[in-house]
């Protein structure tokens, strides 16, 4: 018989919240964390605001020794470190003297400490290598953040770090959910993390797909489902969950967040409509219809769907994979958010983010509301009841989310989520 | 510079890279960077640069490799400076 998956730790460090009492009042009260960015102001970005954590001095050095901080220059890593510690506490594990064999950190990355990087080019470049110190490999390695993790928690099992564009956070959480599924692991810290700054976030403007119109009003500025929405608002920060067997959990009395039911990852391989940069719709609607399958449940069961939803024009198309993938539309369709609202589009970090968000959720029973989309967008009203795109936090109960991410590369991957009851 | 005052101007230096303070404590020339002080062997590359940087000194790889305790920091440093 397949083995039970359950979350039993939650960390984060979201541009609208660090640590998970911080995220969940920011969440439930429709708090953004998208401000203004000086930076992006003097390299003269078309968008000049972003999410980023705000992490004082204090807070480092409460997860960071004063010798780990010397040379440190990687945000990536940094929140990280700050979601996965704030995980594995939460979930009541000890730090270990000896490798714990059964523990394991899948923690995915898009890049490495991309200011670290870019600091060492500046000094190989003026004949400098040999003064460029003993970190700069551990910080700009892709796997940086899994083994900054792996080593102050002494992780024995698989430790690696996924990337896979936008999906990698929902990927990671797949990934911890199989290996423990197949008795390989019996806990996987599992989440993802995004560096900030203008050497992640140049490519996308260059791109003209970030939101360039509201300079002047941060907090207007991501929109997604809105007719007003004009691109995404980059965002960074990182998401962890502590994923464990459920015999596990249960023999050491841990609290148990919610159970992953399953899911599916695939790709649409950039044929038909999909391309390096758009998704294949067959395929969006294939990964969320096996993800439906493989957790053995009927569509009709889902409660609420945490969408990918960035504020880009393809919205609209994505609320028409889900209303196809799931048979459900008009008022029939589930309740459905975007945290990129509130937090804009956290990148490689947005899955883990907006998972810890869809779980919070289950667990503390409410639905938060979508910021800056009171002008729903006519396609999206066309194709489900307006009164399924929240506009202010709900109490409920929701018993099953959806979650999907998707990605550059035509990737995609949907977790179902279910409220955990024995 | 005295081997006293030259021993205190390293010691600052080595201190932040030391995780056994007794050890770090009762520093002689004897004293070993890896085996005595616990000091992370990649770490060393970094006491070099601040030493290179606060005795104002080059030190190339070769005396760099054999720079595992006190006594040999000491001689490489001291003759570095006496030849500037």
């Amino acid at each position: 018989m397949k083995k039970r998956v359950v979350i039993t730790g939650l960390g984060v460090a979201a541009p609208n919240g660090v640590g998970i009492p911080a995220f969940t009042h920011a969440i439930q009260n429709g708090l953004s964390g998208i401000r203004h960015d000086k930076q992006l102001e003097e390299l003269q970005f078309s968008c000049q605001i972003a999410g980023q954590p705000q992490i004082t001095d204090d807070l480092k050095a409460a997860y960071f020794t004063e010798l780990e901080l010397r040379g440190f220059n990687s945000t990536g890593i940094l929140y990280g470190v700050i979601a996965g510690i704030e995980a594995w506490n939460n979930s009541g594990l000890a730090i270990n003297e000896d490798p714990d064999w059964d523990s394991g950190c899948i923690f995915g990355a898009g890049t490495s400490g991309i200011d670290k990087f870019r600091e060492s080019i500046y000094k190989i470049d003026d004949l400098q290598t040999r003064r460029l110190g003993s970190t700069v490999v551990a910080q700009t390695m892709n796997s940086g953040i899994s083994a900054y993790l792996g080593g102050k928690i002494g992780l024995g099992n698989q430790v690696t770090t996924n990337s896979s564009a936008c999906t990698t956070g929902t990927e990671a959480v797949l990934m911890a959910y199989d290996r423990i599924q197949s008795g390989q692991a019996k806990r996987i810290l599992a989440g993802s993390t995004s560096d900030s700054g203008p050497y992640i976030w140049g490519g996308f403007d260059a791109l003209r797909v970030c939101s360039s119109q509201f300079n002047d009003h941060p907090e207007k500025g991501s929109r997604p489902m809105s007719a007003s929405a004009a691109g995404f608002v980059p965002g960074s920060g990182a998401g962890a969950f502590v994923i464990e067997d459920l015999e596990s959990a249960l023999e050491r009395s841990a609290t148990i967040y919610g159970e992953i039911l399953g899911g599916n990852c695939n790709s649409g391989g950039q044929r038909n409509s999909g391309t390096m940069t758009a998704p294949n719709s067959t395929a969006v609607q294939r990964c969320i219809q096996k993800a439906v399958e493989n957790a053995g449940i009927d569509p009709n069961q889902i409660d609420a769907v945490n969408g990918h939803l960035t504020a880009t024009t393809k919205d609209s198309l994505e609320i028409e994979n889900w209303t196809k993938a799931l048979g459900r539309s008009g008022s029939d369709f589930p309740y459905i958010n975007s945290l990129k609202s509130l937090t804009g589009h956290c990148l490689s970090a947005s899955g883990s983010i907006e998972c810890v968000a869809s779980v919070l959720q289950l667990y503390e029973g409410f639905l938060f509301g979508n910021l800056n989309c009171s002008d729903l967008h006519p396609e999206i009203a066309a194709l489900i009841d307006p009164s399924k795109v929240l506009q202010q936090t709900i109490k409920s109960n929701p018993k099953i989310i959806a979650k999907a991410s998707f990605g550059f590369g035509d990737v995609n991957a949907c977790v179902i989520l279910k409220k955990y009851n024995d | 510079m005295d081997k006293k005052e030259l021993i205190e101007k390293l010691k600052v230096i080595i201190k932040p890279f030391t995780t056994n303070t007794e050890a770090f404590n009762n520093l002689t020339e004897e004293t070993d960077f890896i085996k005595d002080l616990n000091i992370n062997s990649a770490n060393l590359v970094d006491i070099v640069l601040d030493i290179e940087e606060n005795f104002d000194i080059v030190i190339d790889n070769a005396d760099m490799e054999r720079m595992l305790d006190v006594k040999t920091a000491v001689e490489i440093i001291e003759t570095k400076l006496a030849a500037k």
